[in-house]
């Protein structure tokens, strides 16, 4: 039988507030244990949540990027269970009224098309603390640094058919957030996580199947393999004869498998109800369009101006606006190189994002900077340099060596494009190979690249490529 | 100095009949006295009171300070004082320190009051008796065999009693004006949102207001001015400004419009209680007030929405006492599931644990709509009821309580005999209206009150109307026998 995998994706994007959601308490990460949780964040008696508004606005900002409703109210609700990192014993979340509701966002396929994935909502709540189980000789520790961070829950329709899919909405959801400037999107820190609704259904069934989550996946290959693996579980099951039952389950990175957590019938009631100690939270008009006026040029705008601007193909403009910072480090090459946008790409997603990756770093971590890539490539532009001398130069760049001039004055990489300099060399090479300048002449002309790389290996590849093209061909006639 | 109101007090202190540090000592001396008998205060705080009286000392002395500047007052146990026990007269807190001062702690220490200490109350503010208590039953100065009212029954026997000259109390139900009647207090529940409930250990968060209990109406004026406002803490306190609630006291009534629900005097009322009520309402007469009658269809229904909407609150509020972070927490956990059970299981009294079962139960899914959002909608209704009658009248009057004090152990059997002496005052807490309770006569030695209720902010129509009488009565005036 034929299948076909249907998910939805729950993403918690870390709105990056300075203050936490309900509480005057710094967001830091990584500051040591307890140290940045107030009266509030601990669930002391007696004190009451404060909403952050640029939380809201945040949110807001999301709503409107994806196209969504914006809830003129929108009410906090309890959500009641007993977590030792949870200190009230309930989260603040929402829950029948949520802030954003009916958006949506084009993902690129595979083949080239584009499919549209429903946001059926997203809305706002509190962070939960962190159980500490190691190094408390068998008792837990709790910190409650994260707890009462402010989360924006990003819920999707069921409308991806495969984990690639998935993967693709989580990664454009993810350039979204911090094109936004909601979110700094740092999966190790946990700043972006989601949980997957996974099902299988016989191809051609129009009723979806029993459905898994599973939970807190931390990275776009973990979503890609959880998804992967789960799919194959449950078709495995159901072709075996057994039948997948609704349940959470726990996707283990290390051994690649996901296990069943807790079942439908173990579901905790949360005893949803409104937070009395919150009025419903009311968004007018003005306030949407305040935010409006903050929000950038969106990914989708900016590749297809990307595309008319400065005629790149489809690909090289979506690879350039996949983070707001790398398209800004483009442009910055494209205004510094005083044009020749193919040309400033080519080098961007070659040789700059070929060592990033290799060297794992992200674009604002550049040893390059733009200015630096541009000036390289205006020594291009203007003939000091060949491009094959240019990956010398970057490579020196990379390093440290300096901007582009420099390094092209300390290493006398300077092109020679004197034409009596390269004349005097291709004289030398002549001389040098006669038996190949008779075969040539004879006929051969496809030792004509022979020569060339002989005049540029003697001008230790200074000459100018076109110069040597040239005056080759007259010199060899 | 103890017989003396606050407003007497505040004269006093300013002409320097005697020092704050004097009145201090004075009401030390008297809880050291009374107390053992009575178990109103939980803790007694007298080192920090003395420090608090001679820094107001100080002031008076450069003729600074406001009304309050070196008034005793107490502080119910269940508004957060750093560094001093706030155990909310629950086990669950009996080890527990606040950290943090409540917002109505912070206003009365910066207008120089003097706290002398933290009164008993029913667990959680849960029951109308103060016998829910981990610290045990308080008594009734009026008669030592009869409750004082609760949940702030503490406060109310300490003020009835002259061991403080006024207190703060906290009222969800009618935990202000229940003991304030039972001990012939004056006692004002204030509109939702007026006082902020930053710090004051919740209960049902959308019931619950702090408010004054003293023996005049006059001094719960002087009270509400500093407890009064907007707090940035509390986002369902009301940004208003707030009135001078002294500036209209001695107006005139003549003309009041006085609305007497008929559901208030049915069944259920004691025959000398409703004789004593009537009798107040003839005075007003006398004073020039218009009485008619009205109707406040939903009464009825006001126990029952009650008892599901604020069970529902309080176990969704109590969960944070959980044995983690403080308070109680169980010898010898054997895992997770074993620290909350006993935990909480040991830490909380039978009417709290109650009360939780009750609130998850209606929360919980598959009875939510039946239940809980059900009582939603009839609050709806109940609220609408005032807002009708309150459109033909000025102030709505009737009894506090269905009957005096009952005795101690009279009730603790049965609960929802307990919850309907709740039953003209939780209505009002539904619809976040103020009310007022004023003493209004006796019935043998055990005193009554007299409820108003007004409209939204009218707290001072309320204390306008409440000291017009007190003018003309000697009620609040007495004192309980032995504690003259």
């Amino acid at each position: 039988m034929e299948w076909e995998t249907v998910i939805g994706l729950e993403i918690h994007a870390q709105l990056a507030t300075r203050s936490k959601i309900f509480s005057g308490a710094p967001t830091a990460y990584g500051a040591p244990p307890n140290t940045q949780a107030c009266a509030i964040d601990l669930g002391m008696p007696g004190v009451l949540p404060v909403l952050n508004e640029e939380a809201v606005r945040m949110a807001v900002k999301f709503g409107l990027a994806i196209g969504a409703k914006i809830a003129p109210r929108s009410v906090f609700a309890r959500k009641n269970y007993f977590y030792p990192d949870l200190p009230k014993g309930y989260q603040i979340s929402q829950y029948e009224l949520p802030v954003v509701a009916q958006g949506r966002i084009e993902i690129e396929l595979e083949d080239g098309g584009v499919k549209t994935i429903g946001i059926t909502r997203a809305h706002l709540e509190e962070d939960a603390g962190k159980s500490l189980h190691e190094d408390f000789h068998g008792m837990t520790g709790i910190d409650l640094n994260r707890a009462g961070t402010p989360l924006l829950e990003i819920v999707s329709e069921p409308d991806m058919r495969s984990a690639r899919e998935a993967v693709a909405y989580m990664k454009k959801i993810h350039s979204l957030v911090r094109y936004l400037e909601i979110c700094d999107g740092n999966m190790q820190e946990g700043s972006f996580r989601c949980d997957a609704n996974v099902s299988v259904r016989p191809r051609g069934q129009h009723e979806f199947g029993t459905r898994a989550e599973l939970k807190n996946i931390n990275s776009f290959r973990f979503v890609e393999k959880a998804i992967a693996y789960e799919v194959q579980r449950q078709i495995e099951l159901i072709e075996g004869g057994g039948s997948v039952v609704q349940e959470t389950r726990l996707y283990d990175a290390d051994k690649d498998e996901t296990r069943s957590m807790r079942s439908k019938e173990e579901a905790h009631d949360y005893r949803y109800f409104p937070d009395p100690d919150l009025l419903p939270l009311e968004i007018d008009a003005g306030i949407i369009e305040t935010v409006r006026k903050t929000l950038p040029e969106l990914p989708d705008e900016k590749k297809q101006r990307f595309i008319k601007d400065y005629a790149l193909t489809p690909y090289e403009a979506g690879v350039l606006t996949s983070s707001r910072e790398l398209a800004a480090y483009y442009e910055d090459v494209v205004r510094g190189a005083g044009g020749e946008p193919k040309l400033c790409a080519n080098w961007v997603l070659g040789e700059l994002l070929g060592a990033l990756n290799k060297n794992n770093l992200d674009i604002n971590a550049s040893p390059v900077s733009p200015a630096q890539l541009a000036g390289m490539l205006r020594r291009i532009g203007d003939n000091t340099l060949s491009g094959k001398i240019a990956k010398q130069v970057f490579d020196a760049m990379w390093h440290g060596e300096g901007d582009a001039d420099a390094v092209i004055a300390a290493r006398g990489l300077k092109q020679v494009t004197d034409s009596g300099a390269i004349e005097k060399v291709i004289v030398e090479v002549i001389k040098k190979f006669p038996e190949q300048l008779a075969q040539y002449r004879g006929g051969q002309e496809k030792l004509f690249t022979f020569f060339v790389g002989q005049v540029m290996k003697a001008s230790q590849g200074k000459a100018n490529p076109a110069q040597v093209n040239a005056l080759l061909k007259e010199k060899l006639r | 100095m103890h017989t003396k109101t606050i407003a007497e007090l505040s004269r006093a202190l300013k002409q320097r009949e005697f020092s704050s540090e004097e009145l201090t000592r004075a009401c030390l001396r008297r809880i050291e006295k009374h107390n053992p008998a009575l178990n109103c205060y939980i803790s007694v705080t007298g080192e920090r009171a003395l420090a608090q009286a001679r820094a107001a000392d100080a002031s008076l002395a450069k003729n600074e300070g406001g009304a309050l500047t070196g008034v005793p007052i107490a502080q119910k146990d269940i508004f957060c004082t750093k560094g001093v026990k706030t155990s909310c007269g629950s086990r669950m807190l009996d080890n527990f320190i606040a950290p943090y001062d409540a917002t109505t702690v912070e206003r009365f220490d910066a207008a120089g009051a003097v706290m002398l200490g933290k009164t008993n109350m029913d667990e959680f503010a849960m029951g109308s008796s103060n016998e829910t208590s981990f610290y045990g039953a308080v008594k009734n100065p009026w008669d030592t065999a009869a409750v004082p009212g609760g949940s702030s029954g503490g406060s109310a026997a300490a003020v009835a009693a002259r061991l403080a000259p006024a207190a703060t109390g906290t009222d969800t139900g009618g935990s202000i004006r229940q003991p304030a009647a039972l001990c012939n207090l004056t006692g004002l529940k204030p509109t939702y949102g007026r006082v902020s409930r930053y710090g004051m250990i919740a209960f049902a968060s959308s019931l619950d207001q702090g408010g004054p209990m003293a023996r005049t109406a006059e001094d719960c004026a002087l009270l509400m001015q500093v407890m009064a406002g907007f707090d940035v803490r509390d986002s369902t306190s009301v940004d208003k400004p707030v009135p001078d609630y002294t500036a209209t006291l001695n107006d005139s009534i003549k003309g009041l419009k006085i609305g007497l629900p008929r559901e208030y005097f049915g069944a259920g009322l004691d025959g000398k209680v409703a004789q004593a009520i009537d009798a107040a309402v003839k005075e007003y007469e006398k004073l020039g007030a218009v009485v008619k009658e009205i109707s406040l269809p939903n009464t009825s229904l006001a126990v029952p929405v009650y008892y599901v909407i604020a069970p529902a609150e309080c176990s969704s509020n109590l969960s944070r006492f959980d044995g983690v972070r403080y308070g109680y927490r169980c010898k010898d956990p054997q895992d997770l599931l074993d620290l909350y059970e006993r935990s909480r299981g040991e830490g909380f009294g039978a009417e709290v644990k109650r009360r939780i079962m009750v609130g998850a139960y209606v929360l919980s899914a598959g009875y939510y709509d039946a239940y809980y959002l059900k009582a939603q909608k009839l609050r709806r209704l109940i609220s609408d009821d005032f807002k009708r009658a309150l459109e033909q009248v000025d102030v709505i009057m009737g009894p506090t309580a269905p009957t005096v004090a009952f005795n101690l152990g009279e009730k603790t059997d049965d609960p929802v005999t307990m919850y309907l002496s709740d039953i003209y005052t939780i209505a009002v807490n539904l619809a976040g209206l103020p009310a007022i309770s004023l003493p209004a006569g006796f019935v043998g030695q055990r005193p009554l009150g007299l409820q108003i209720i007004g409209n939204y902010f009218d707290e001072p129509r309320l204390l306008n109307v409440a000291h017009q009488y007190q003018k003309v009565t000697d009620w609040h005036t007495r004192t309980p026998k032995g504690f003259e």
